[in-house]
């Protein structure tokens, strides 16, 4: 039989890298099936959508379905548990997996009954075929599943779906309602210790001085240890590590840190190395037809991903081995950076990820890990839990980059555009572990003997990065899109939720808005004009029909503002509209979204991830910005770094459009752009002027109306 | 300097020997062992430690144990009766009220204290009464919904 690997075709999702059936699944005597998965879950419900996939497939019930916590030692490698890719990558692997475990256990089944396998009747994974019975979990055996998965076994038809397409509660959130441990933060090992560390005040400092004598006098203090700029202590009680950690920040002198820019988006204009043009159609006939040409800049500040749990991890040493537990999004990664930085070999080292609160991206979850693993080395074998300060984590996580942009095009006199131009300046929006020589651990810069600090680096297209969703997916004649790639990084930047769609959508949408507007388009008829697809038309028009778009009643200080995304343009379609009333502050009174990821592994989950995807985006869009003094980063707690509030969270309502015969993408990062967009745009009709540079705060609005006048 | 406190938590009395000013947050994680009530700030700004002090939300990381010794402090395990869920707990069930589940205790404990003083809150005294907590993931909406719910149950 030939096979996908055999013509050399690359194998579906994660099959590629894993292809062996033993390394998904383990189906047991007792009734029990063990997944195996390397991606993790961050509060996005990816258990329990994978879950499902397998019982599916597989045709057994759910609650035998046994899904084991990503580890290096047992899981599969599935790289990094991001860009919205857990079920294209982990859930088509599974369900290939399923399919074939079903079809070996069937045929085993048949032998054992001497019947054919078209004879046999299966119901949750009990097999009877006349009188006789018996049921995968006397068939299965390890060695039955030690094959290559053959993909071509045959697929159960999304017509049958029992499990898949419906709302199946999340496995995890019983334990995280009953307040019952769950959390990495939560982990309470045998004589554990407590570990913190302290950091230069400001940037990338240097250590002049300690003096720690008093901090290691301390009763309860173990051990203060430091190496080069990396400076730890690690106690008895979590309290007392606490006051070690304020203590030796008194103790410690640093050298001033380089300033940081004063403007800096004109200090990204300046600094770029890179100029890439990702699309370009040139048509001369059509730019031709040009009358009028607008031109408009916007821009998106640092943002923090700022999750509610600072990050945590706990390390172990077992003589030469290191054992670490991590909410790292990628642990496989979080491994190979470790044994760089700590000079040990990877397998000599095993990271087993355990839950933390949500990431929204790269945060300090793997480079506490490494804080860890230093920490551990003073502590003799016990191990040791690290979970940043909430300045800790505000000062030296990764943030989201800061991004300028500027969009210009043509209109022909009938209002269509003939000519469009996107020109973007960032950082690179991925520092993550495992992509250079260098450990991308914060740790490791700091020792006696530093690593270099590698650059953000951006993903290629046509996934991207900075320039993720740059490319219009409007139909333009002529086009020029540029990726001024900015290697200095005045401050760490890594990956935040949907990269540079957020802040590329953002101009895209406001700009299609002000097109409109110049064309004397409404804005739903201008971008449907502009648009093919026909799932982009049915996101744009159903969600329009939902808001009433054109029976909108205008009223004074009230706006209404629609916009539209395909993610990466790869993946979800996602229109958005944004209903606002702005006085002093630009209040959201409600969301309409409408959605469409393919076939729907779970409504429910993907009505959780799009409210949150909105919600965060609108808090982002009206509030967040992280501040900069000249010498760091100077919003270290929420009195600095305001996020929505209860009060303050729009009505969100979402439509899903299920396409059961299309292959099904992520949905956590759908949202994010429209729903700025929309927001901004809103703004704009309310207030009758536009606000280009984000957050749409009382201030930034002030300066746009005095500017205006 | 450690000392003795005498505390209640959930109706049980414990003991704990601590500095006076240790946060009530690691006696309760560290020395009894009640993890559900999770470090966000350290000053009282998230509301991911909220307890009950006497009946009060108030954030465990910012009460000295000094301050806490002898009154009734109830934490998120403690929030159910004989073994079964708070009906807050159950609404945010059946609402499927988080996404990452950190804030939620904090969360539930702000709850609890409103339905206690006003069993029958509008939503926006809902959304008022959670301002003092922070949820980064968006389950706001589905959080509200799920106090709606329980406030609407008979015995809550």
């Amino acid at each position: 039989m030939s096979t996908v690997a055999d013509s050399g075709l690359k194998r579906p999702g994660s099959l590629q890298k894993n292809p062996r059936l033993s390394q998904w699944l383990r189906v047991r005597g007792d009734g029990t099936v063990l997944v195996f998965i390397g991606k993790v879950e961050i509060g996005q419900g990816i258990l329990t959508a994978l879950a499902q996939i397998a019982a599916e497939e597989l045709g057994v019930a759910p609650e035998r379905i046994r899904m084991v916590p990503a580890d290096t030692a047992v899981s599969p490698d599935e790289g990094v548990t991001s860009g919205s890719l857990s079920i294209q990558d982990s859930g088509t692997a599974l369900r290939r997996a399923c399919a074939h475990a079903r079809a070996l256990l069937l045929e085993r089944a048949a032998a054992r009954l001497r019947v054919s396998t078209g004879d046999l009747r299966v119901e949750d994974g009990a097999v009877q075929a006349a009188s006789r019975s018996t049921s995968f979990w006397e068939c299965a055996d390890d060695a039955l599943l030690d094959v290559e998965v053959d993909e071509t076994a045959a697929l159960k038809s999304p017509r049958d779906y029992r499990l898949v397409g419906k709302s199946v509660p999340r496995l995890d959130l019983p334990d995280k309602i009953a307040g019952q441990p769950r959390f990495i933060q939560d982990m309470a090992l045998p004589g554990m210790l407590y570990g913190r560390v302290v950091r230069p005040p400001h940037g990338f400092a240097a250590l002049t001085s300690l003096d720690d004598g008093k901090v290691k006098a301390m009763p309860g203090v173990v051990a203060v240890m430091s190496d080069g700029g990396f400076v730890g202590v690690i106690a008895e009680r979590e309290e007392v590590a606490i006051s070690a950690q304020r203590a030796l920040r008194r103790a410690a002198s640093w050298k001033d840190a380089a300033p940081l820019p004063q403007d800096v988006y004109a200090w990204l204009k300046e600094h770029a190395v890179e100029h890439r043009v990702i699309s370009e159609k040139a048509d001369a006939e059509a730019r031709s037809r040009a009358t009028k040409t607008l031109e408009a800049s916007y821009a998106k500040p640092y943002i923090s991903h700022a999750p509610i749990g600072p990050s945590c991890a706990i390390a172990q040493f077992q003589g030469d081995k290191l054992l670490v537990w991590s909410h790292s999004q990628g642990i496989f990664n979080l491994r190979r950076d470790l044994a760089i930085a700590l000079g040990m070999r990877e397998d000599a080292i095993v990271v087993r990820h355990a839950e933390g609160s949500g990431c929204y991206g790269h945060n300090g979850a793997d480079d506490v890990a490494l804080d860890a693993a230093l920490l551990a080395r003073a502590a003799g074998g016990r191990p040791v839990q690290v979970q940043w300060m909430r300045d800790d984590e505000f000062a030296w996580a990764p943030c989201g980059p800061a991004m300028a942009l500027t969009l210009s095009a043509s209109l022909a006199s009938d209002g269509s555009i003939v000519n469009w131009q996107h020109e973007l300046w960032s950082n690179g929006h991925s520092g993550r572990p495992g992509r250079s020589d260098s450990p991308a651990l914060v740790a490791a810069w700091h020792l006696a003997r530093p690593f270099k600090r590698p650059a953000a680096i951006n993903i290629p297209l046509p996934a991207g990065a900075a320039d993720r969703n740059a490319i219009p997916l409007y139909d333009i004649p002529s086009q020029r899109i540029v990726n001024h790639y900015v290697r200095e990084m005045p401050v760490r930047t890594s990956a935040l939720r949907s990269l540079g769609a957020y802040a590329n959508v953002f101009a895209i949408e406001s700009f299609m808005d002000e097109l409109a507007e110049a064309a004397g388009f409404d804005p739903v008829e201008y971008r449907l004009r502009h648009l093919k697809d026909p799932r982009a038309h049915a996101v744009i028009e159903s969600v329009a029909r939902r808001a009433s778009w054109r029976d909108w009643t205008p009223g004074e200080s009230r706006g209404h503002g629609i916009a539209f995304a395909k993610y990466k343009n790869l993946g979800a379609y996602c229109a958005v509209v944004a209903e606002v009333e702005v006085d002093r502050e630009v209040r959201v009174k409600r969301l309409l979204l409408a959605v469409d990821v393919g076939l729907i592994i779970n409504p429910d989950g993907v009505i959780n991830q799009i409210e949150g995807g909105a919600i965060q985006s609108t808090s982002w869009t009206l509030k967040e910005q992280v501040k900069l003094d000249e010498r760091g980063i100077a919003s270290l707690g929420w009195e600095d770094y305001p996020v929505l509030k209860f009060s303050e969270v729009p009505a969100v309502e979402v439509e899903l459009i299920n396409r059961p015969e299309l292959p099904s993408v992520g949905a956590g990062e759908a949202a994010q752009g429209p729903t700025g967009a929309a927001i901004a745009n809103a703004v704009a009709h309310a207030l009758g002027l536009r606000v280009r540079e984000l957050p749409l705060t009382h201030e930034r609005i002030a300066a746009a109306i005095s500017q205006s006048m | 300097m450690t000392q003795r406190f005498r505390l209640t938590v959930n109706g049980v009395p414990a003991e704990v020997e601590a500095g006076a000013d240790t946060p009530l947050l690691y006696a309760l994680r560290n020395d009894l062992g009640l993890k559900g009530t999770r470090f966000g700030c350290g000053s009282g700004q998230c509301g991911a430690c909220f307890v009950l002090i006497e009946g009060h939300a108030a954030p465990a990381c910012d009460t000295p144990l000094w301050s806490a010794a002898g009154k009734e402090i109830t934490t998120v395990e403690g929030l159910g009766k004989g073994g079964s869920l708070h009906p807050l707990q159950q609404a945010f069930l059946a609402e499927q009220a988080a996404q990452c589940g950190y804030c939620a205790s904090g969360i539930l404990i702000s709850a609890a204290a409103l339905l206690a003083m006003n069993p029958r809150p509008t939503e926006s005294e809902v959304r008022a009464a959670l301002d003092r907590n922070l949820c980064r993931c968006g389950s706001h909406n589905r959080m509200v919904r799920a106090v709606l719910r329980a406030s609407a149950q008979p015995n809550s």
